[in-house]
Order: structure tokens, then C-alpha cells, then sequence
């Protein structure tokens, strides 16, 4: 099974990186592109109104040099454009600061503004490879099954000969029990079933308290489809603390209010349904998230606090349901994996940019961490050009085996990683 | 001689009969609570098949039904709006301090999502050095103690009702208290701001006064300073310019002014560096063996009384002139042999005194006067704040309270009607005048108080302290009030009328004005210390005119027959966190003791009173000793009397027998205690503040005492030989003359027995004395080492490390069944003299053995290495056969034989149990608002697991992610565990072995002290200790004779075997 589940995961693996690619096709622009979404995508859109204006078109706005001055220091410009522009966009605040960026880093994003086209959503054949995995078990099976059934007739057609070759020579035996009163298969069938029975009691037992595929319904129907997946937010602009906390965080309530100040209405290109194919209102959903923070859309700006509690009144946290539940005796840090191993959110989390509501995609299993760890490869100090992370100079023994050819690369397993206290104390 | 050279025990010491059985079960079976079940062994009972059965059904159903419930469904809640500081699972950490009736220790605290849950000592306070005390690491619990009150309240009959809001509060004790001469009755107050509240307050109401009262007094010296130095303050001590040491029955090690800022300037010249070391020579003088005592060079014994006798007698021999008095000849030579020192190392000596008369803290004035002491270890420069009642104010404030001179009493911070001497008088006085308590739990004061009003957990305070001038400590809050409390200091500026009504911004401008700016103030809010650049130490112009009047009435002293000396221990102090069951289940560093106080004795006086020699007489050692009950004494002095349980320590002189303070406390009507006081503080111990006694100018905690037999046994939990070594040798000690003259000699034996050990010649122990492999260390090799020299028995490492690890707390009954939890304990081992013993302490925690016997015989691969050199303890894996501890030659590993703390999946089993094998104090440690001191990053264990030291494996990992975030493996050496960091003496360091710049590796390498306990069970421990080095002329250690025998011995057994 576990050769299948290797495959499995790499052709995962690879199609994941094949959706990657296949997103970054407009190769000639991707600094831009890369820019774009780091910096500006989180409040702009190039070709419509986000929480700041669309960008496309706007070279016919202002004279050249202009936006320059505009994205170093948006505060200090004073001319009558600008000030329009803040008047508009007043519910957002006055556009960030962004001094770092070079001219020619502003024209990559520019250039990349221009020439971009909302991208057409094609139906990919999704999971192809789950077929063929199952199909190729089927097959199996029914292979077995059939030479059961061929081994099994054969012994009996055997038998019978045997019988009849006897009776020529003239031994005589005993009337033959029919097969299902033959103690050896009763036996064999009885053993088969026990560990059968034992098989899947274990199985079970190993598997209580596991909650792969687990999707609760949530206060809030939010998706991540239309967040993470279309509008391409980065995962770390909600889930901010996974870079320096054991705990990914659920986004406070303000962070979403950062944009939804300015989105009231959902009018995006995906189709919001549950996972029972009921539909979901997007606006009603974003409406609920206002009740939640105490914001009046329609006077556009937060109710008065007049309890003097420090929150807006009325204003209350979100209970979301919790998906990724860890036993107490298990540390995980989120940290570790993303700033240290430099791992994707969706190694663990699945294709989280297409769920609509989350669920839990990985086992969360011991065995699954395990394996994990053995397999992967930590970013080893590589003396020679001094390239990798300078923590792991002090590994003597290792740099030693890499200059002898002992060894080729040193995985999390290799540096304690599958060690019982590295994750239960 | 067959005697053992290093003993824990009388038993121990004889090997007796009665000691031995007792050690060879470590696990008590005979007492395990299931064996209960009918009174009769389960074996014995009429069906145990059917009721093994039974169980066996219902534990199959049980766990049946438990799995097949419904996966609970978890809420995950953020914020409304993320504080920008707070990151859900960092910890973030604030300067603020420790403040406690005068005590002042500088500490960071750590706060885990908005919660307190540990306090660290801070390295930035030239006081402390960053070390902490017992008491400062367990007051984390105290802010969650449930006794806490929590609203102010009025007193409705014989009860209280709440006040609705402070509002009100306010109008009802402004119109009670208006027009009448009030008395704020505090303890020392050493915070500036305070001081001013309180001057401005006083302003207000014409006839009022403060009075500050320490339960412990030290008016003794603070009259006796202004007798000659014309100063009513004490000023600050300069251990650590101190190459003698002199202490007259002062515990500065453990209670005395300011131990752990003493600790660190004493540890400071007992570090042995070098070939050559120049160490500090303490001499002690005192009548029970306190702390500090056990860590002296050489130590001597008389009666209580004669405390200014033998000042006298110092004086006269250092050149005063005063008369000697007469002594016995031990001490009479014992004083001129220290004068001697004295006299050789002018200007570098320093003398403390313990005692509270003021004639003899005269003389000890006089003595460092002589000594040249004043200017130099003495500093007048910089004086102490820790301390400032005089009991002669605190005596006319009862007066005035009885006759009614005084209409109201402002009570902060201080509990008279438990710890004063004449607390009924006391009393009496409150129920005369309105009384108003701003103390925060309901208390024996508070209790008869008409109008209560608690004021905030220090954690929750504003604040600062001024430990001694020039040197301040600021208090910053780490969590919004819990309960509906106020500050004190707000409370009197409402009532003052201030113009500023909240101490916040009092504090604020205050601190901002004297400091200069904003900024100043964050920086010293950022910091939590102010503390002048350089220190500059002078004298006080001495006046000795009070010399001659003092020695005649220290001449005239007539002791008794038999005389009590009252003390504190390192653990309760003066009572003030008797509710705190960390601090109650901490062993005492002498006795062992936890849970109570007790009657301590030396042998001599057992003898006398009983007829029964423990030293000599086997029978008798086994009588007294190998039961927990011990035969109750009734002491009476200054009219009370008071039924203890006798404790035998040597090393107390013969008349006298020694009490703690601090235990006993009791609401009026005993049957509220548990509610009021707390559960932990209900029925642990007795009150030995009525034997103090006022002697019309201080109050003396010493006296003659008449001590009579009873025929009532009482029950005492005492740890001390649970985890027994089974006599192999594990300290090493020399004197400092011989370690100059051959520092190699200490450690000679063991070095021999390594080399026999190796194989063929080969000079590797570790891979060739052994049949097993040798596993590498890769990257981090984590070890520790442990300066016997500096360590002082203080304890602070102890309940440092319960805070750190969720150690759980069981309960006087559990500890008797040595049951007790600590991870880390600190063996005490007497050795030499058997009537004055030298005392060793040696910290004692999972050693991290490379070639762990644990390891090997543990079915489930429960405890297993890592290749960080961890001996790795998986709670859910473990399945409790206890083999591993039984494996243990350290007798470190601990088992949690009851659900302590309410882990397991079923609720309300501990019920059953409380009472009979489960104390209350157990589920005070369970509710939920307890709960919240609580580690997160610790698992907390259930029962039937086997736990023990992890290295603090939890900050080893956080260090290691920062290191490796940072991309810099040098930043591990940054990594601190929790003992090390609260040790006020640094005598821990901890560290990567491998990285040759690291601390610990620098301490492996004192070739000539370093040595691993039973290194030649090959067993490779990665905690080594460094020997003791005693500055004697006295024979120690390997020095001693007999020793040289007994190795003879063992090469005859080595050649037997061969």
C-alpha cells in the first residue's frame, strides 16, 4: 500500500507544481507580477475597484513621474488629483507607503497592470490520478479474487480425480464431506475472518480520535476559493503569526475589516455553494461579518462605543469551529515549519486555495508526521559556499560524511527529528 | 569504623535493621490506596477472581463507552481586534518585581497569552544578580489563589456583604472614619511613591499616624544604628568584599534582610578559580542549624541566650574593652581562633547578628567597628529600606487602639492578629476602633475587620520599591485585575481627597517628574531597575557610648535550663504565603520536612527527655525514625504552650529546641479556615508567635522555654530518604589547604577506579569500559553542571522547577507515602561530628545518562535518548510498570500514583479519595482558576505515568528554533533552564557540551573538582558536579582520617573480586 501512496504523492506533488507554473505562464512580466502580489495585491486589483482604485488605465490619469511620487509618500502629495483620490477612497485610509520600491520595480508592476487579462477558470480534470490509484487496486482485487476462485476449483476438480483414479485401483474411501462442512476450510475460513475482524478493529481503534476530511459548517461561510485562490491573498496576510508563533492564528476580526471596509457585496466569478450543493449568498455572508464587528455599512464606519468597552457596540469575537485539533501531548510549531523547513501551507492543508469551506486534508496521524520527517530534507550548511542555514555548521559528523560521499543529504530524521521529545513534553 | 561517612539518616548512619527494610521497597506497596479497597490485601479479599472480573468488564465497557463518544467540537475564538503585542502562543516577558512585606527581588515575568505564569529573576539588578527566591518563584500562585477576595465588603453581623461598587465604599468609610484620629498600620513601606501617597494622605487627617510592623522585627538593629551611628536604619552589607565572614545566628543565606541578594555577593568569593583560589571563610555561631549554618566553614553551638554573650566575648578578643564573659571552653576557643582571623584580615571582615536586642547588635556594631569593618563591608553610603518597624510604635499603637486614642486603623499588608506576640491584645484593640483592611485575602486580620477593601496581586500592580537607596525596582502590571480589587495606594488618595485619584497616573507622573522624561520613565519601565552607576562605600562616624551600658546588661543575661529559638524558614517565612502549596510541599533544606512546623531538637536533649540514644542505640534509631509518626512535646513559654511534634537534626545545641514561624494559621472560628485562609494553609503546622515574647524595646524570638513529654503521636511527612542512594558514595569534598596543596588528590580514587574499570589499558571510559555502543552527538550535546561549592540548599531551583513543569502538588498524606512529584530535590547529607555535623547539599535531578539503566528495561520503549544526549521521558506511551524507576540509581524518576490533576478522561475520580488518601489541598490546585499557572507548552500528566527531569526540553526546543530562525548556532548558548535561572548563586550552568565556548563545557573543564555521581556504574550522566572545597583547617572529606581505611577496604573487596 505505502508504494501506491508514494506514487500517489508524487504525482501530487508534481501536479501541484504543474498548477503553479501553469499560473505564472506570462513569464516575461512575472517580476512585476511577483511585486504586484507581495505589495499591492492585498488592496488593489488591475481591472476593477478592490479596496483601492483598479490600476489599469492609469497612465491617462496623471502625467509621467507622477506615480512615482505617489506610491513613495501617498500622504505628502497634496495636488488636486491626489486629494480627490483620498477623498474618494476615504473608508480605506490613506494608501501604504512603499519608499522601497525602485522605478524600475514601479514599471514592472505597471507593465504587468497593463497587460493583464482576468484570467478564464477552466474546469481541470481534477484528482485524475485518485482514479487510476483505485482502478488499479480494483484490478487487483478482482485478480485475486479470480485466482481464489481458479485455485479453488482446481483443488476441487483434483480432488475428484484423484477420487476417481483411487476408486480404479480400488481404494475406497468414505463418502467426501462437501467443502463447506471440510473442517480445514472451515478453519482457514474462520481464521480468515478473525483477522479480518482483528484487521479492521485495530484500524479502527488506531483511527479514533482522527479527523481527516472533517468540514464543519462555520459561523461564517468563508471561502477560501474566492480569498486565497481568485483574489490570490497571501496566506501569511491573515495568518500572519504561522511565521512566529506555534499557532497559525485565526485572523482578528479588524484584519478582515482592512478590506471588507470597502467590499460590501460579493460579486466575484466563483459560485459559492456548500458541500451539499446548497448556494451560498455572498453578500449575506460578508453582511454577517459586519454584525460581527460592529460596522454600519451603510454610514460606512463603525458603531459608537458607547458601553466604553474599547470595541464598537455590539461588536462581539467570531466563534469559528476549530478543524485541526492536535491531542494535548503533541507540540507543533507553525513557525518551525515555515520560517525554518520552508514548508508550503498546503503540504499539510491540501489544496486549501480551492476549498471552499475548509476541511482537514491530512491525517494528522503520528505515522504521516513520521514520515514526513524522514523524508524531507533540511536546509543543510553547506561549507563549501557557505549556502544553507548557518545553525547546522555545527553538525561536524555530517558536513564530514557530505565531503566523504557517505552521504548525499541530511533529513529532518538525521538531526533528531523523528526523536519522541522533539514533539511530546 | 563502620560508621558511613556521608548520612542522610540516624538509620542510614547505623544501617540499621528497621532502615533497611524501609529502603528496600522504594514503591510502598503496603499503603497503595486500591490495596484499601475492604482493609484487606486484594489478594486476600473473599472473591478477588470475580472482582478482578469485574473491573475487568467495567474498565472494557468503560473504555468502550469513552471511545465511542462524539469527538468534542472545539471553538477557536481570535480577537476582536489583536492587541499589537500579543502573539496567541509567544511569550512575552516584563521587568517588574517582587514585593512582599519589605522583601524587594527585581524579577521578569513571563506571560503567556495575557497570563502570568513564571517569574524569572532579573539579570539587570547589580542586587540580585538575577537570582530569586522560593518564595518569589512560587508567588505566580498566589494571584490565582481562590481564597483571594473578591469585591470589597462590609461586615453584616457575623459575616460580610458585598459593597456594590467602590463608589460607595468610599462614602461609607469616608463618613465612618471622618473626624477621627486614624493609624495606617502597614508593613515596611520601601516605595518612594507609596511614601508620598501615604505623607499626603496623613496630611489630610490631623492626628494620624503610620506605623510599619514587621512580623519579624529587626527593631533590634535599627535601634541599636541609632545608638551609634545616630541612623535608625540599617545599612547595606557588602558580603562580597568579605573574606570572613562572621555570623552570630544570622540566616543570611536563607531569611535574614535580603538572601538572595547576600547569596549572590557570598557566592561570589566561594567560586574556586584557578590552582590558587582565594575563598571567603564564614564561621558561624548559632543554636539550631539554619541554613546558613550548614553552609559555614566551620560552625559552633551555644544556648540562645548566650547570643550577646559570645558578641561580648568577640569583642573583648578582637580589643574591645569589655569584659569577656565566661564560656565553655569549646567556644572560648572557638571566639579566639575567629578573632584571630578577624584580626589577620582587618577591613575585610564582617560581622552579622541575627538577634533582635538592641544591646547585643550594640556590641556587633562595636565588633565591626573594631574590625574595620565599618566603610567597608558596611556601607553607609547606600542603606537598606528592607526593614524599618520598631516594635516600640507598634506596642503604643495597641495601646492607643485599646484606649481609644486611635478611632480608625488602616491595616495593609500585615496580619497582627496572626503574628504579633500579644496578638489578643491586638485583637481586642481592633474590635474597638474601625478597622479597615486593605489586605487581599481574608485573612485572621481582615477577619475582624469592620470594612474590607483587597487591594491588587503585586502582578496586577503599578508600583516600585526601593530596596536600598539609590536602587529602585519598578513594578509594571502583567494582567488586569482579576477580581474586583483596588490599590492601596488609590484607596488613600480617594480618601485623602487627592487631586490625582488613581495611583496609575500618580505613579506616571511621579516617575516621569524624577526621571526627566517619558522616555526615562519607559526605559525604566522596559529595564524594571534604576540603580546608580557606581556604588560608593563609606562609613558612619561611631559613637560607643552606649558600649559599657549594653555589655553589662548582656552580662547580666541568665539562660535557662532549657531555652526555644524561633525561626523562619526558607519555605513559609512569616506566614504571609502559608496558602501556597508549592511553598508547603518544598522539603525544608535541613529537616525535610513539608506540610508543618515542628519541635526541632539535637540528639542530645532526645536523649535526655526520652532516655533513648539514636546515635548509639540501633533500636532507638529505628523507633523514632522509620515511622512518620513522632512522639509530641508540649512547649511552654511567656505563659502559652504549644503541642509539637519533635524533629531530630543534629547539630542543635543540647538546651535548645527550634520553631518555625509562619505555620499554624486559623480563622476565629477554626471551622472557617480551609474557606478563608486557604486549604493548604488548614491544619499545616502550629503558631509560634505567642512564644515571642516583648521585653518592653523589641520583641525577642528567643527564651527559656519548659518542655514536657505527652503521650500523643503525630504524624510528619518527611522526605528525606525517599530516593536512596544505598550507601555508594556520592560526594567529594576537601579542605582548601589540602586542595592547594594537591588539588589532584580529591578526585584521585575515582580517577583509579576509572582506569581499572577501562579495558586493556586504554584510557577511553567512556567507549571501552563497556560493553555497549558508543552513540555520537552530532550537533548539541546538552549537559549540566553543579557547583557544590556555591550551592547554598536554598531551594529556589526547586519551585522554580514545579512552575516551569506543572510538577503537581500531592499532599501531606502522599508525600509520607513518598509520593512526592519534585523533579529536582536537594539531598542533605551530614557527615562528620555526629553532634555538629557538616552539612552537603547536592541538588538531585535525572542525570540525562548516555547508557541509561532506564532505558534498557522499559517494555514499551516508553523512555528512551535522543541524539541531544536527553534521556526522553513520552508520558502517552508510558503504561506505569515502574521498572525504569526501579532501574534508577538516582531514584529520580517519579510516578504519578493518583490522578493529581484531574487528567484522566473521567470526571470526579478523585472524590473517593480525598480524606483518606488524597488531601484537599490537591483540588486547590485543580480549579480553574488555579489552573491558569499552568505551562502550556508542558503536557500535564495523568496517573500510572512515570515523569521525571526533561532538561527543560521545552526552552532547549524554543532556543533551538530561535537559533535556527536567526540562522546562528551560537545563540544556544543562551538557553536557560528553569533551576539554573532562579539560582541567586549561579552554581548551575547548562549548556551545549560540544560547543567548547559554552559555559558548562568550561565548568566540565575543572579537571581537579568535576565528577559524576556513581560514574563507575558506566552509566554516563550528563550532569556533572564540581567538589566541595570547605575553607577549614579542619580534616574534610577524602582529608579525613578512617577514609584512608575504608579505601584500603575496598582494594582488598577490588582484589576478592579479581
Amino acid at each position: 500500500m505505502s508504494r501506491f501512496r508514494k506514487i500517489f504523492n508524487k504525482s501530487f506533488v508534481g501536479l501541484l507544481l504543474l498548477t503553479c507554473l501553469s499560473l505564472s505562464h506570462k513569464s516575461f512580466a512575472a517580476d512585476g507580477e511577483a511585486l504586484f502580489k507581495s505589495m499591492c495585491a492585498n488592496c488593489h486589483k488591475p481591472d476593477k475597484d478592490y479596496t483601492g482604485p483598479a490600476l489599469q488605465g492609469w497612465k491617462d490619469r496623471q502625467p509621467d513621474g507622477w506615480i512615482y511620487k505617489w506610491v513613495a509618500a501617498p500622504g505628502a502629495l497634496i495636488d488636486p488629483y491626489a486629494s480627490a483620490l483620498k477623498t474618494k477612497w476615504k473608508a480605506s485610509g490613506i494608501m501604504t507607503a512603499f519608499p522601497q520600491l525602485k522605478k524600475d520595480e514601479i514599471d514592472a508592476i505597471m507593465k504587468y497592470v497593463d497587460e493583464y487579462k482576468p484570467p478564464v477558470v477552466v474546469e481541470g480534470p481534477k484528482n485524475s490520478n485518485d482514479k487510476n490509484t483505485d482502478g488499479n487496486s480494483l484490478l487487483f482485487g478482482v485478480l485475486t479474487l479470480v485466482f481464489a476462485l481458479i485455485a479453488f476449483i482446481l483443488l476441487q476438480v483434483n480432488s475428484n480425480l484423484k477420487k476417481l483414479s483411487d476408486e480404479k485401483i480400488g481404494v475406497y474411501r468414505s463418502e467426501p464431506v462437501p467443502f463447506y462442512k471440510n473442517k480445514t476450510y472451515l478453519m482457514a475460513g474462520v481464521i480468515g475472518l478473525f483477522a479480518l475482524g482483528g484487521y479492521f478493529a485495530i484500524d479502527g481503534a488506531i483511527g479514533l480520535g482522527r479527523m481527516q476530511n472533517y468540514q464543519p459548517v462555520q459561523p461564517i461561510y468563508y471561502s477560501h476559493t474566492v480569498h486565497a485562490g481568485t483574489n490570490q491573498i497571501s496566506c501569511l496576510y491573515c495568518h500572519g503569526t504561522a511565521q512566529d508563533s506555534k499557532h497559525a492564528g485565526i485572523p482578528s476580526v479588524n484584519v478582515c475589516m482592512n478590506c471588507h471596509k470597502s467590499i460590501a457585496k460579493y460579486e466575484g466569478p466563483d459560485k459559492l455553494e456548500r458541500e451539499d450543493g446548497t448556494a451560498v449568498n455572498g453578500t449575506a455572508e460578508i453582511e454577517k461579518l459586519y454584525e460581527y464587528a460592529g460596522w454600519d455599512p451603510i454610514a460606512k464606519e463603525y458603531k459608537a462605543d458607547k458601553n466604553n468597552d474599547g470595541v464598537p457596540d455590539g461588536a462581539k469575537p467570531i466563534q469559528w469551529v476549530k478543524i485541526h485539533n492536535l491531542p494535548d501531548h503533541v507540540y507543533f510549531n507553525h513557525s518551525q515549519h515555515i520560517k525554518v523547513g520552508k514548508q508550503q501551507c498546503q503540504t499539510c492543508h491540501g489544496n486549501i486555495q480551492e476549498m471552499g469551506e475548509v476541511y482537514q486534508f491530512s491525517t494528522l496521524s503520528m505515522g504521516w508526521c513520521i514520515n514526513c520527517h524522514r523524508e524531507s530534507k533540511v536546509d543543510f550548511f553547506n561549507k563549501a559556499d557557505s549556502t544553507g542555514n548557518k545553525f547546522y555548521s555545527i553538525y561536524e559528523k555530517f558536513h564530514n560524511d557530505i565531503k566523504n560521499k557517505k552521504l548525499d543529504s541530511v533529513t529532518v530524521e538525521k538531526i533528531g527529528g523523528t526523536e519522541c521529545q522533539k514533539c511530546h513534553y | 569504623m563502620n560508621n558511613k561517612k556521608y548520612w542522610q539518616s540516624f538509620g542510614d548512619l547505623n544501617q540499621t535493621e528497621g532502615f533497611e527494610q524501609s529502603t528496600k521497597n522504594e514503591f510502598k506497596e503496603e499503603l497503595l490506596p486500591l490495596a484499601d479497597l475492604d482493609d484487606k490485601g486484594l489478594l486476600d479479599v473473599k472473591a478477588p477472581r470475580r472482582d478482578f472480573l469485574k473491573y475487568l468488564g467495567f474498565s472494557t465497557a468503560a473504555a468502550a463507552v469513552a471511545a465511542s463518544c462524539d469527538m468534542p467540537v472545539r471553538k477557536s475564538v481570535p480577537y476582536l481586534q489583536r492587541p499589537d503585542n500579543i502573539i496567541p502562543g509567544v511569550a512575552n516577558y516584563y521587568a517588574s518585581t517582587y514585593i512582599n512585606g519589605g522583601d524587594v527581588i527585581p524579577v521578569i515575568v513571563k506571560q503567556r497569552d495575557g497570563r502570568p505564569i513564571k517569574i524569572e529573576g532579573n539579570d539587570l539588578s547589580k542586587l540580585t544578580n538575577g537570582g530569586t527566591s522560593a518564595q518569589a518563584q512560587a508567588s505566580v500562585l498566589d494571584l490565582y489563589d481562590t481564597t483571594r477576595l473578591r469585591f470589597p465588603m462590609q461586615k453584616a453581623g457575623a459575616d460580610f456583604k458585598e459593597v456594590t461598587s467602590f463608589d460607595n465604599f468610599d462614602k461609607l468609610v469616608g463618613t465612618a472614619i471622618s473626624g477621627k484620629p486614624v493609624a495606617l498600620l502597614t508593613s515596611t513601606i520601601n516605595s518612594p511613591s507609596t511614601q508620598q501617597v501615604i505623607n499626603e494622605f496623613l496630611a489630610k487627617y490631623p492626628d494620624s499616624r503610620h506605623v510599619q510592623y514587621d512580623a519579624v522585627s529587626y527593631s533590634g538593629m535599627i535601634l541599636a544604628n541609632e545608638a551609634c551611628y545616630g541612623k535608625k536604619v540599617i545599612p547595606s552589607y557588602h558580603f562580597d568584599n568579605a573574606k570572613v565572614i562572621i555570623s552570630l545566628a544570622a540566616d543570611f543565606l536563607g531569611t535574614w534582610l535580603s538572601p538572595v541578594e547576600f547569596s549572590s555577593q557570598y557566592a561570589k568569593n566561594r567560586k574556586v578559580v584557578g590552582n590558587k583560589p582565594a575563598l571567603s571563610k564564614h564561621i558561624q555561631f548559632e543554636s539550631m542549624m539554619s541554613l546558613t549554618g550548614s553552609n559555614a566553614d566551620d560552625r559552633y553551638m551555644h544556648k540562645p541566650s548566650e547570643t550577646g554573650a559570645v558578641a561580648l566575648a568577640l569583642l573583648a578578643a578582637v580589643g574591645g574593652s569589655v569584659i569577656a564573659p565566661s564560656l565553655d571552653a569549646k567556644l572560648t576557643a572557638a571566639i579566639k581562633s575567629t578573632a584571630e582571623v578577624l584580626k589577620a584580615n582587618a577591613g575585610e571582615g564582617l560581622v552579622v547578628c541575627g538577634s533582635n536586642d538592641v544591646n547585643v547588635q550594640v556590641i556587633v556594631n562595636a565588633i565591626n567597628e573594631a574590625i574595620g569593618a565599618n566603610g567597608k563591608t558596611i556601607n553607609w553610603a547606600t542603606t537598606s529600606n528592607y526593614r524599618k518597624g520598631v516594635d516600640a510604635d507598634m506596642n503604643s499603637l495597641v495601646s492607643d487602639m485599646n484606649s481609644g486614642a486611635i478611632g480608625a486603623v488602616i491595616i495593609y499588608g500585615v496580619n497582627p492578629a496572626y503574628s504579633y506576640s500579644d496578638s489578643k491584645k491586638f485583637a481586642d484593640g481592633l474590635n474597638k476602633v474601625i478597622g479597615v483592611s486593605c489586605n487581599g485575602t481574608m485573612d485572621e486580620t481582615t477577619e475582624l475587620c469592620k470594612y474590607i477593601i483587597p487591594s491588587n496581586h503585586w502582578l496586577e500592580s503599578w508600583g516600585d520599591a526601593e530596596p536600598k537607596t539609590g536602587y529602585v525596582s519598578m513594578l509594571q502590571p502583567t494582567i488586569n485585575p482579576l477580581f474586583k480589587t483596588r490599590a492601596f495606594e488609590t484607596t488613600l488618595l480617594k480618601w485623602g481627597a487627592n487631586a490625582i485619584t488613581d495611583y496609575e497616573t500618580y505613579f506616571k507622573n511621579f516617575w516621569t517628574t524624577k526621571l526627566g522624561s517619558s522616555d526615562a520613565f519607559n526605559k525604566a519601565l522596559q529595564d524594571g531597575v534604576v540603580e546608580a552607576a557606581t556604588t560608593t562605600v563609606s562609613g558612619s562616624a561611631f559613637n560607643n557610648s552606649k558600649i559599657a551600658e549594653a555589655a553589662t546588661k548582656i552580662a547580666a543575661i541568665k539562660g535557662g535550663s532549657t531555652e526555644v529559638v524561633l525561626y523562619q524558614k526558607i519555605s513559609m517565612g512569616n506566614g504571609s504565603q502559608a496558602n501556597n502549596p508549592w511553598l508547603q510541599e518544598l522539603p525544608d533544606p535541613i529537616s525535610k520536612v513539608t506540610w508543618d512546623n515542628y519541635a526541632m531538637m539535637g540528639t542530645e536533649m532526645y536523649k535526655t527527655m526520652y532516655g533513648k540514644d539514636v546515635l548509639k542505640d540501633k533500636g532507638a534509631s529505628d523507633a523514632y525514625e522509620v515511622h512518620p509518626e513522632k512522639p509530641v512535646v508540649k512547649i511552654t513559654a511567656n505563659g502559652k504552650s504549644l503541642e509539637l511534634p519533635v524533629l531530630l537534626i543534629p547539630g542543635i545545641q543540647k538546651n535548645t529546641i527550634a520553631v518555625a514561624l509562619g505555620y499554624g494559621r486559623q480563622s476565629a472560628n477554626a471551622a472557617n479556615t480551609a474557606e478563608h485562609i486557604g486549604r493548604a494553609a488548614n491544619g499545616a503546622g502550629k503558631n509560634a508567635y505567642p512564644l515571642a515574647g516583648f521585653d518592653g524595646i523589641t520583641i525577642q524570638y528567643n527564651g527559656d522555654v519548659k518542655i514536657e513529654t505527652t503521650s500523643t503521636l503525630y504524624a510528619l511527612a518527611q522526605t528525606q530518604v525517599h530516593g536512596y542512594t544505598e550507601s555508594r558514595p556520592v560526594i567529594y569534598e576537601t579542605n582548601l589547604k589540602s586542595y592547594i596543596a594537591n588539588p589532584g588528590h580529591m578526585l584521585h580514587e575515582v580517577a583509579q577506579e576509572r582506569l581499572i574499570t577501562t579495558a586493556n589499558g586504554s584510557e577511553d571510559f567512556v567507549k571501552d569500559a563497556t560493553m555497549y555502543p558508543d552513540f555520537e552527538k552530532p550537533g548539541i550535546k546538552w549537559g549540566m553542571a553543579i557547583d557544590l561549592n556555591t550551592c547554598t540548599g536554598c531551594s529556589a531551583c526547586v519551585v522554580a522547577c514545579s512552575a516551569e513543569n506543572n510538577v503537581s502538588v500531592v499532599g501531606k498524606i502522599q508525600v509520607q507515602r513518598a509520593h512526592e512529584m519534585h523533579w529536582l530535590r536537594i539531598d542533605r547529607y551530614f557527615t562528620g561530628d555526629l553532634e555538629n555535623p557538616d552539612v552537603v547539599f547536592q541538588p538531585m535531578l535525572c542525570q540525562h545518562c548516555d547508557n541509561a539503566p532506564c532505558e534498557n528495561v522499559c517494555p514499551v520503549v516508553a523512555t528512551n535518548h535522543s541524539s541531544e544526549g536527553l534521556n526522553q521521558m513520552t508520558y502517552n506511551r508510558c503504561i506505569g510498570t515502574r521498572y525504569c524507576a526501579n532501574n534508577c540509581p538516582y531514584k529520580v524518576r517519579r510516578f504519578n500514583w493518583l490522578d493529581y490533576t484531574g487528567a484522566d478522561s473521567f470526571k470526579d475520580n478523585q472524590k473517593p479519595l480525598l480524606g483518606k488518601d488524597m488531601d484537599e489541598v490537591v483540588m486547590q490546585m485543580n480549579e480553574d482558576l488555579t489552573r491558569m499557572v499552568l505551562n502550556p507548552d508542558v503536557t500535564v500528566r495523568s496517573r500510572g505515568v512515570i515523569e521525571k527531569c526533561s532538561f527543560c526540553v521545552q526552552r532547549l526546543q524554543e532556543s533551538k528554533l530561535d537559533a535556527k530562525k536567526q540562522q546562528d548556532p551560537t545563540l544556544v548558548r543562551n538557553v536557560k533552564t528553569a533551576c539554573m535561572q532562579a539560582c541567586p548563586t549561579s552554581a548551575i550552568s547548562f549548556g551545549n557540551i560540544n560547543d567548547k565556548e559554552s559555559d558548562v563545557a568550561k565548568a566540565r573543564g575543572d579537571k581537579h573538582r568535576n565528577f559524576y555521581v556513581l560514574e563507575q556504574l558506566h552509566v554516563l550522566p550528563n550532569v556533572s558536579y564540581l567538589a566541595k572545597v570547605r575553607n577549614t583547617e579542619r580534616p574534610i572529606g577524602v582529608e579525613e582520617e578512617g577514609h584512608e581505611e575504608k579505601k584500603s577496604e575496598v582494594k582488598k573487596e577490588e582484589k576478592a573480586h579479581v
